[in-house]
């Protein structure tokens, strides 16, 4: 479990780290990319929630909520990224929640990429993304509404 | 990491991922003691280090077998039948999700994934046109499903049935190997214990009734895929196997009557001798457990049979041509393994669902290795060679540490349900990253020769790739099936079924035959896991990275 560790730069509420819940919605079942992930951005200071294999957008949500953090991110491969994040926007909204930022990663094609943009996906993460980046991305993520 | 030296020039390091530092040339000093009729054996012969048949591919090439499915029954019997027309003599089926995980195509968590990464089945109905016209004693078919295997190779029992054709001369392969979902891949449903007795019950009912049958196809690949090294990918494989070998042994069957049956499936992705190694000291390993532990006496129960697949984690997004080069080599890899059957990924893989172009690229990739290279002219061809030699003696020292590390974790099914497993496959993942970006792990477009154009975080499909498009229409035809299958069947007959495989999951009989009746009566995939996850539960995730 993540030590508390002083508040990063530039990133979310003052006094406390970015607060990350690395989600894996829907049937999807590979977690390798997830983990890494949420690894890294242990590492790197950040306090990470790690959701497990096939939750709903409704308990994504209400995890979010609880551990109250300022970004989900979320990890799709199995191809389902554009269904799984308007569901999960859908809901985070319906909660009063979408102050909470949604980042994707995966299994991304380009097109997709700006569709997601265009829904309100705060960033895309494809395949091949190089971890030193988007361990930048969430170490400086900006609070809710600042966008 | 020590350099090497040599005189006054300091050489390239050159360390593999489970630690071993190789010299830069090797002699006779590196085997001695070497004995090789113990340590290999002729050809066929126990302990099968140098493959389980006396001329190999001089007899039989390796099987050629593309995994496919696409979203409904109907499109994935064209697509069958398009790759039998190219030679492929047999056949490896990709099930969408929702299949994967018991749930039916119009169940509300079904949503945006039926169709998607395989084909949908709901019920017998979809097995039936899967396999129209395709004879099921004339191809040896692959199932890629695990918490759900037993129900789909009931389906196929009946659709075999239904074609006149005798269950004993029925081959299929359900990949029914669970222990690796709860590791890697996460197809699991149900908890570990009723997950295992299902896996047991369909190797011991078809021991009975379909003996051709190959029951279990042990992955190490998967775990690979999710992270793991080499010997790691070999020693949890055959710590799996054992598992499953123990428990249908303590069901009282003899280990001679099924485990002639097994089979594994294994990657062949990194460090071409490194894989060579792994296989020649897998062999050798699972040989003599299967002997000494095991108290096999046949022979082919000590036969590591291999499907030994490119693994795509060896593939990169990164200027995807290059995946066509990587998969030459790693299909040659697989052909100085050993391999039984081979699989490639295709180079398109991590960006999409295979198109079929990509596919028929990676049989002519195995095809071009098999016809004009002349690797399949002779068998084991490295043996003898010092460095394989030590080589395959060092990994397997690493595989023994690898599963003695897991038995000191309370065994490989004591290590699944603490998580402790997972745990260190996500570490070493999170390892190899790091040596990726690093560098140590050298892979050319990534952190080699990288193209000065590549824009960072994005990763563009160049327009040469034909990508697979999916067609969210499935899902509407699959539910549509599914409203008038509800309506047409005996309802009555269907709940009686699924009452009976309720009472018998609480009980310890096989649940094969109630599963088999549930399926004639076209119960659907949904009810009938249903029924089971009503008796059982799920399995709870031990949530480690």
């Amino acid at each position: 479990m993540p030590s508390p560790s002083p508040a990063v730069a530039g990133g979310a509420r003052p006094g406390r780290p970015v607060r990350v819940l690395v989600a894996k919605p829907g049937l999807d079942g590979h977690d390798r990319g997830a983990k890494v992930v949420a690894h890294a951005l242990r590492d790197a200071g950040l306090e990470v929630i790690y959701s497990g294999l096939k939750r709903g957008s409704d308990e994504i949500v209400a995890e979010a909520i609880q551990e109250d953090v300022d970004v989900i991110g979320l990890s799709v491969l199995s191809g389902a990224h554009l269904t799984q994040a308007q569901k999960l926007l859908e809901r985070l909204a319906a909660a009063g929640a979408d102050d909470i930022g949604v980042v994707v990663g995966g299994t991304i094609p380009a097109k997709d990429a700006d569709a997601l943009r265009a829904m309100g996906i705060r960033a895309v993460f494809p395949m091949g993304t190089p971890l030193p980046e988007i361990v930048a991305y969430f170490r400086n993520f900006p609070r809710g509404g600042e966008r | 990491m020590s350099e090497a030296r040599a005189g006054d020039r300091t050489l390239r390091d050159a360390t593999y991922l489970d630690g071993m530092t190789l010299k830069p040339a090797y002699g006779p000093e590196d085997i001695a003691g070497f004995d090789p009729a113990t340590a290999l054996g002729r050809p066929g012969e126990y302990p099968f280090t140098r493959g389980i048949h006396p001329h190999m591919y001089r007899a039989r090439l390796w099987t050629m077998r593309q995994y496919v499915g696409f979203g409904t029954p109907v499109e994935t019997n064209a697509r069958f039948k398009y790759l039998m027309a190219h030679g492929q003599d047999a056949l490896n089926v990709a099930f969408d999700l929702p299949t994967q995980l018991g749930l039916d195509s119009d169940d509300p968590r079904a949503e945006g994934e039926v169709g998607r990464v395989g084909m949908a089945v709901d019920s017998l109905l979809d097995m039936e046109e899967a396999f129209d016209a395709i004879p099921a004693d004339r191809v040896s078919i692959s199932f890629t499903i695990n918490s759900m295997a037993a129900f789909i190779q009931a389906m196929f029992l009946v659709v075999a049935e239904k074609q006149g054709v005798a269950w004993n001369t029925v081959v299929t392969t359900p990949q029914n190997d669970i222990l690796k979902e709860f590791v890697a891949r996460g197809t699991w449903v149900y908890p570990v214990d009723p997950s295992l007795r299902l896996v047991c019950d369909i190797a011991e009912f078809c021991a009975r009734e379909a003996p051709r049958v190959n029951p279990i196809s042990v992955c190490g690949y998967h775990i690979r895929e999710a992270g793991c090294t080499p010997a790691q990918e070999m020693a949890y494989g055959l710590l799996i196997v054992a598992a499953y070998v123990e428990l249908l042994t303590r069901r009282g069957l003899d280990v001679d009557g099924f485990a002639p049956r097994l089979s594994f499936n294994f990657t062949a992705w990194g460090r071409l001798f490194e894989e060579v190694a792994k296989f020649r000291a897998g062999r050798r390993l699972y040989a003599r457990m299967m002997k000494e532990r095991f108290g096999a006496r046949n022979p082919k129960s000590m036969m590591f049979r291999s499907l030994i697949g490119g693994g795509g984690s060896g593939f990169t997004v990164q200027e995807p041509e290059n995946n066509i080069v990587r998969g030459a080599y790693y299909a040659l890899a697989a052909a100085l393994s050993g391999a039984q059957t081979m699989a490639l990924p295709t180079y398109d893989e991590a960006y999409t669902i295979p198109s079929s172009k990509a596919q028929l690229l990676a049989l002519r990739t195995m095809q071009i290795c098999a016809e004009e290279t002349g690797v399949a002219d002779t068998v084991d061809p490295l043996a003898g060679s010092y460095f394989v030699e030590a080589l395959t003696n060092e990994m397997e020292a690493r595989i023994q540490e690898e599963m003695a590390k897991v038995e000191r974790m309370g065994g490989v099914v004591e290590a699944v349900k603490s998580g402790a497993l997972q745990a260190e496959v996500a570490r070493q993942a999170y390892r190899f990253e790091q040596m990726m970006l690093s560098g140590e792990y050298p892979k050319v477009g990534v952190n080699r020769h990288v193209a000065p154009v590549a824009a960072p975080g994005s990763s563009p499909a160049p327009e040469i790739l034909e990508l697979y498009a999916f067609d969210p229409k499935v899902a509407a035809s699959q539910v549509a099936k599914l409203a008038r299958l509800r309506r047409e069947r005996d309802a009555g007959a269907v709940a009686r079924a699924l009452g009976r495989l309720r009472d018998e999951a609480r009980g310890t009989a096989n649940l094969m035959p109630a599963i088999l009746e549930a399926v004639r009566l076209y119960a659907t995939l949904g009810e009938m896991a249903g029924a089971l996850r009503e008796v059982w539960g799920e399995h709870k995730e031990p949530l480690v990275f």
